[in-house]
């Protein structure tokens, strides 16, 4: 496939289309029947539309038609040591279109520290000069601290921002620990936004990285042996751990191994809201390659958490997928030139991360799963489309053909294959980490925004003509759920009468003891960091004076304190 | 306990044990003649009297062993048993040893076991203790006490004297307590202090357990001296108690490493500090202050979670972690799932989470309440002690303790206000032996020998003391306890020797219990009677490096791969990356040492400066490219 006119020739189509004689699919049922396009809106849907003449016909005999794929996961401008990847908003969501997805939410990632509001001013400000289709951003939490609330709070109610990306790796750096992440998945709960998770364990990883170093393990292969799949795994228990406790609901963004994948499904098993993201990658390709002796080929399949080197990882994900155990699917695009990668080209860890998928996501899908049987054609638009706009909120406006929906529609030939190739694809790195897979499945046609964009394997994009799509808070896909939990956990202490019975003197006791507690702050432990003698004060007995109950004898010979009253029944010992 | 008795009666039910997950472990005994023969002599003087099981009727059993003869005779120095059966794990192979009942005697002298054989000869004057009828096992070594760990610097009630003597009445030889310093204390400092109050104190053997407060660099030392010179291989660390003893991942990582370089063993206590203090306050918030307040605050999934993370941590470093405490069935899980894909890894449950359960933290009654707080805690899943005894029984956890740690009423009562401030911990160093035996042997789910290495054997092997301790063999020390399999007996407060006001498990009923225990060759418990002697214990020291433990870690190593060199272009990034300024995340240890982000640049060696040979070859991105001498090479083509 060739395309030419990148900016000569925009907006060549009408604002009224009408697609005959395909057959529609939406996550739900599937039907034949023509769609008429308006304005950039699905107008009518049926069979013998009365339209106004002059109307372009597109024609979809033979293929389905399907609501456009949404990407969920990009990073088109986020930056590595200060290169930015090479595929930006415009080239990214090119290839997005002429693979079918007519929508991405990307990563806003800002620097440790610096405001959020400010990185989704520049985002914005990038995306709505560069985007060819609509888009929308997460925000990334690169470090937590109380004042970001605010900052959260007017991202979610003001600006259109319901995600949030939290990382439990890159230590040192964007790395947030477990309380940080219980604060920040009570603060998400309570905006009604979606807690993501890069799910890998920061800590374990780094003394990893310094062990093979000192090996002299420079090579790619030392990031995948690095992150093994053992620390995704532990960060994914862990992180379901810690939203339970916080009932918020998580999404865990590029699940990559088996194992992951695993404890995603028990725990949706067990009642959790969790949801699981594989990516183009993780579905496409394995980790052998990172053993690779070409070390280009190798370094391009570098990314977080690592593709798993057990061969038989992307036929399990895929089965997920179609049972359901996962949601949806993403590209985790964000590529770097062979030049950049080789930034790291004597230390694994300085390889800047990331690899392509955003043109092959929905054919790879497409091919690994409905081709072999696993899926069928409406669970292929649930995964790529229909459940990315219920959990971000973007249902029904995006992710069905319906009246009113956006026009944002692909005609998909199932029948004849496509080969991936550096060569042929539309993006700007040199490797493309799928090079030579024949996928079946492709889009023929292309409407974004009620125009055409990619016809007779022409694409015609317009820059900057993507729209930021805002996004509501409390998607209730998400959290319907977390709001009756909400309700009916609340836990209940036991009514019990006031302890009255003896109390051990703890203030005469350190006396005797001096070296141990004072000094030190809280010996208690493991409690809360209170002074050790705290709540003695606010008991209302007093230490003066001989109590009335002072000739009983006790078994141990500390000093006893007892309030005024003597010891009542209920404390008395069965 | 009564619950599942009562299942027997049901004929055409599967028994529980046959129901509950035991039959998956890699130690599982094949029995040859069904599920009861083996458990030899376990009905062999009872009679299943089935409406005894019944409804309403518990707790009518009479005592089956008063008619029991036994002949004592001779001097105190040496004496013989006869007519008991040797259990001992190991020996099961022949079948013989279980089957001959009356077979066995053995002579021992003052602390060592001289002859082991039928039809002893034996010197004049040596005191027979007649056994007949029970078994002979190696004394209990229990692996978890806190007989000296000070709560706001007052000692529990339990000392090593009250404790050793509790121990010994329950059929325990050894024990190994916990050394617990404070934050920023000596290591060394407290280990003396803590030898210095056994040495004093103690009734029957001991040995210590280090807990690592806090990992800095100068532990290293104190931890390799404490290896070398004191006889110390194992080391407690803890991912609870926030602010106080809490580790990073980190820093476990850094401890784990050096632990396995001295070949101890790393006791975990496993769980998720920073969620407990999260939801303390937040309980605290609502109002809750009562000991209810103490598992809310700790629910099973923090525990399971921290499990999990330590076993990670200990898969990465290749090194052995032994699970203290575990009291839930989802953290025994994640032992069990974990061994199975071949970690090396031990789980510890303790008396208490096996024999009673966390319903008791909403008892009305305080002061009840109050002494089931412990960490983890009990988990209010009353299946949870049958759980374990299954994962006992099959092998997927391996050593019983009892994380006995005793404090009064009026201690618990600091916390009366607040939760948090209660001190922690449970008896259970007197009930330990007998509850396994009731609930697991007698039950059917474990037999005899599997008993011992649970109770002794796996803790002698694990801590490096076999097979001096955990065995009865030649040689091994004259720990001995004559175990009446039969003997019922109520647990209360009344009848125990622990200065404790409140037993936890008081009012229970439990079968099989001590006759006679022989400590260091001498009778220490004879017929209900203790007879011990403040400072007898000796400390016993450990040597690194345990086969059991560090056998297997020793063949685990890992390999690189080799490639060319990669000659291509490289990018040429900007001098400094503005936006990386290295932010120290809050789970920063302190001591690593942390190197900036683009540190090895500098050592890469080619030169940005001057024209490249290959400046003129035109590249697809626009970025500026510089390429080494020698040009692009092969090794970088596509395709």
């Amino acid at each position: 496939m060739s395309f030419q006119g990148k900016k000569n020739n925009p907006r060549v189509t009408s604002d009224k289309l009408i697609i005959k004689g395909g057959k529609i699919v939406n996550d739900d049922q599937s039907f034949y029947a023509d769609i008429y396009i308006e304005d950039g809106t699905i107008k009518q849907i049926g069979e013998n539309l009365i339209v106004p003449t002059g109307v372009k016909t597109v024609d979809a005999y033979g293929h389905i038609v399907i609501p456009g794929g949404i990407d969920v996961n990009t990073c088109l401008q986020a930056p590595h040591l200060g290169m930015t990847p090479a595929d930006d908003f415009y080239h990214g969501t090119r290839a997005a279109l002429a693979g079918g997805t007519t929508m991405i939410i990307d990563h806003a990632v800002p620097e440790p520290g610096a405001s959020l509001l400010a990185a989704y001013d520049q985002w914005r400000d990038t995306a709505d000069k560069r985007s060819c289709c609509d888009y929308s951003l997460h925000i990334d939490i690169t470090r937590w601290h109380d004042g970001l609330f605010e900052e959260l709070e007017s991202l979610v109610k003001d600006k259109g921002v319901n995600s949030f990306l939290i990382f439990m790796a890159y230590k040192d750096k964007y790395q947030s620990s477990d309380t940080q992440i219980y604060e920040m998945f009570s603060a998400m709960r309570e905006l009604g936004a979606i807690a993501q998770v890069h799910a890998e364990n920061g800590d374990i990883i780094e003394e990893e990285q310094n062990k093979l170093l000192d090996l002299g393990i420079t090579g790619p292969e030392g990031h995948v042996l690095s992150h093994p799949e053992e620390v995704e795994t532990e960060a994914v228990y862990r992180a379901i751990t810690i939203a339970k406790q916080a009932n918020c609901p998580l999404y865990i963004t590029k699940v990559m191994s088996k194992a992951a994948a695993d404890v995603i499904a028990k725990a949706r098993k067990k009642g959790m809201v969790i949801y699981g993201e594989p990516i183009a990658a993780g579905l496409g390709a394995d980790g052998s390659h990172y053993w690779s002796k070409d070390w280009a080929k190798a370094a391009a399949f570098v990314m977080s958490p690592p593709l798993s080197p057990d061969t038989s990882t992307p036929d399990y994900l895929s089965s997920l997928l179609s049972c359901g155990d996962l949601q949806l699917t993403a590209s985790a695009h964000c590529t770097f030139t062979t030049a950049q990668k080789a930034v790291g080209k004597d230390n694994f860890t300085l390889i800047p991360e990331g690899t392509n998928g955003i043109e092959e996501r929905m054919s790879i899908v497409w091919d690994k799963a409905v081709a072999t049987g696993k899926m069928d054609e409406n669970d292929f638009v649930a995964v790529t489309s229909t459940n990315a706009a219920k959990i971000f909120n973007l249902y029904p406006r995006k992710g069905r053909i319906a009246v009113g929906s956006d026009a944002d529609i692909v005609i998909w030939n199932t029948k004849e294959t496509k080969v991936f190739s550096a060569k042929s694809h539309n993006l700007t790195v040199e490797v493309n980490i799928f090079e030579g897979m024949e996928c079946r499945g492709y889009p023929v046609v292309v409407i974004s925004q009620g125009r055409i964009v990619l016809e007779d394997g022409k694409l015609n994009v317009t820059e900057g003509s993507g729209r930021f799509i805002p996004r509501k808070a409390y998607p209730d896909f998400v959290f319907k759920r977390i709001k009756a939990r909400g309700r009916m956990a609340d836990a209940r202490g036991v009514p019990r009468g006031n302890y009255d019975g003896p109390v051990h003197d703890v203030i005469s006791m350190t006396k005797s003891v001096p070296a141990t507690p004072t000094t030190r702050g809280p010996s208690c432990p493991g409690k809360t960091p209170v002074g050790p003698g705290r709540n003695l004060h606010q008991s209302g007995f007093t230490l003066s004076g001989t109590q009335m109950d002072d000739h009983i004898p006790r078994r141990t010979a500390q000093k006893i304190v007892a309030p005024p009253g003597g010891r009542s029944n209920i404390t008395s010992l069965s | 306990m009564s619950d599942c008795r009562r299942q027997w009666n049901r004929e055409d039910e599967l028994p529980v044990y046959l129901a509950k997950p035991i039959s998956a472990g890699p130690n599982q005994r094949h029995k040859s003649h069904g599920m009861f023969s083996s458990v030899e002599g376990a009905y062999d003087s009872k009679t299943i009297d089935f409406d005894q099981y019944a409804v309403g009727r518990k707790g009518n059993r009479s005592s089956r062993s008063s008619s029991r003869e036994r002949v004592v005779d001779g001097d105190f120095e040496a004496y013989e048993i006869s007519g008991g059966t040797i259990s001992s794990p190991g020996e099961r192979d022949d079948g013989r040893q279980v089957t001959c009942r009356y077979s066995k005697e053995c002579k021992m002298s003052r602390f060592m076991l001289i002859q082991v054989g039928e039809n002893l000869i034996v010197p004049g004057g040596v005191k027979v203790i007649e056994a007949n009828g029970c078994k002979v096992i190696p004394g209990g070594i229990d692996v978890n006490t806190c007989l000296h760990k000070p709560y706001l610097g007052t000692p529990p009630v339990d000392d090593f004297y009250q404790g050793t003597k509790a121990a010994l009445a329950g059929g325990t030889t050894m024990i190994i307590d916990h050394v617990t310093p404070q934050p920023g204390d000596s290591l060394l400092e407290a280990f003396e202090k803590w030898q210095e109050a056994a040495d004093k104190k103690s009734c029957c053997d001991y040995s210590l357990h280090v807990d690592i407060p806090h990992w800095h660099e100068g532990v290293k030392e104190e931890l390799e001296q404490l290896v070398q010179e004191k006889g110390m291989n194992s080391f407690q660390v803890y991912m609870a108690y926030k602010g106080l003893f809490q580790m990073t991942d980190s820093q476990l990582y850094e401890a784990f490493s050096f632990l396995k370089e001295l070949g101890a063993v790393v006791l975990v206590h496993a769980e998720n500090g920073d969620l407990i203090a999260q939801e303390q306050s937040k309980i605290l918030g609502m109002g809750i202050t009562g000991p209810e307040g103490h598992p809310l605050s700790r629910p099973e999934e923090l525990e399971a979670e921290a499990v999990f993370r330590a076993i990670t941590l200990g898969n990465r470093v290749n090194c052995p972690v032994y699970i203290t405490k575990v009291m839930s069935k989802s953290a025994a899980d994640t032992v069990t799932n974990a061994r199975k894909k071949g970690s090396v890894v031990f789980g510890e449950p303790i008396t208490a989470s096996l024999a009673t359960d966390g319903s008791h933290y909403w008892s009305k009654n305080w002061a009840k309440a109050a002494a089931y707080v412990t960490s983890p805690p009990l988990s209010p899943d009353p299946t949870t002690p049958d759980h374990l005894h299954s994962l006992l029984a099959c092998g997927d956890l391996q050593v019983v303790g009892s994380g006995h740690c005793a404090y009064s009423t009026s201690q618990k009562a600091i916390g009366k206000d607040n939760f948090t401030l209660i001190p922690e911990g449970t008896n259970g160093v007197e009930e330990r032996m007998g509850f396994v035996w009731d609930k697991a042997v007698a039950m059917g789910k474990m037999d005899e020998n599997q008993f011992v290495a649970v109770t002794s054997t796996n803790a002698a092997k694990i801590f490096n003391l076999y097979p001096r301790k955990g065995r009865i063999a030649v040689g091994s020390d004259a720990d001995i306890v004559i175990w009446d399999p039969d003997k019922i007996k109520t647990i209360t407060t009344k009848a125990q020797q622990s200065a404790l006001e409140y037993n936890i498990f008081e009012g229970m009923e439990c079968r099989g219990g001590p006759v006679y225990v022989v400590s260091q060759g001498r009778i220490v418990f004879e017929e209900g009677k203790l007879q011990v002697q403040q400072g007898t214990g000796r400390f016993i020291s450990r040597k690194p490096f345990p086969d059991i433990a560090y056998q297997r870690i020793k063949y685990r190593n890992k390999q690189g791969v080799s490639r060319g060199m990669y000659d291509g272009p490289v990018y040429d990034i900007p001098a400094t990356p503005k936006y990386i300024t290295p932010a120290p995340s809050a789970k920063t240890s302190p001591t690593t040492h942390q190197p900036p982000p683009i540190r090895n640049l500098h050592q890469s060696n080619f030169s940005l400066s001057g024209a490249q040979i290959d400046d003129n070859i035109p590249r697809r991105s626009g970025h500026r490219i510089v390429a080494p001498p020698g040009g692009r090479s092969n090794i970088t083509s596509l395709g």
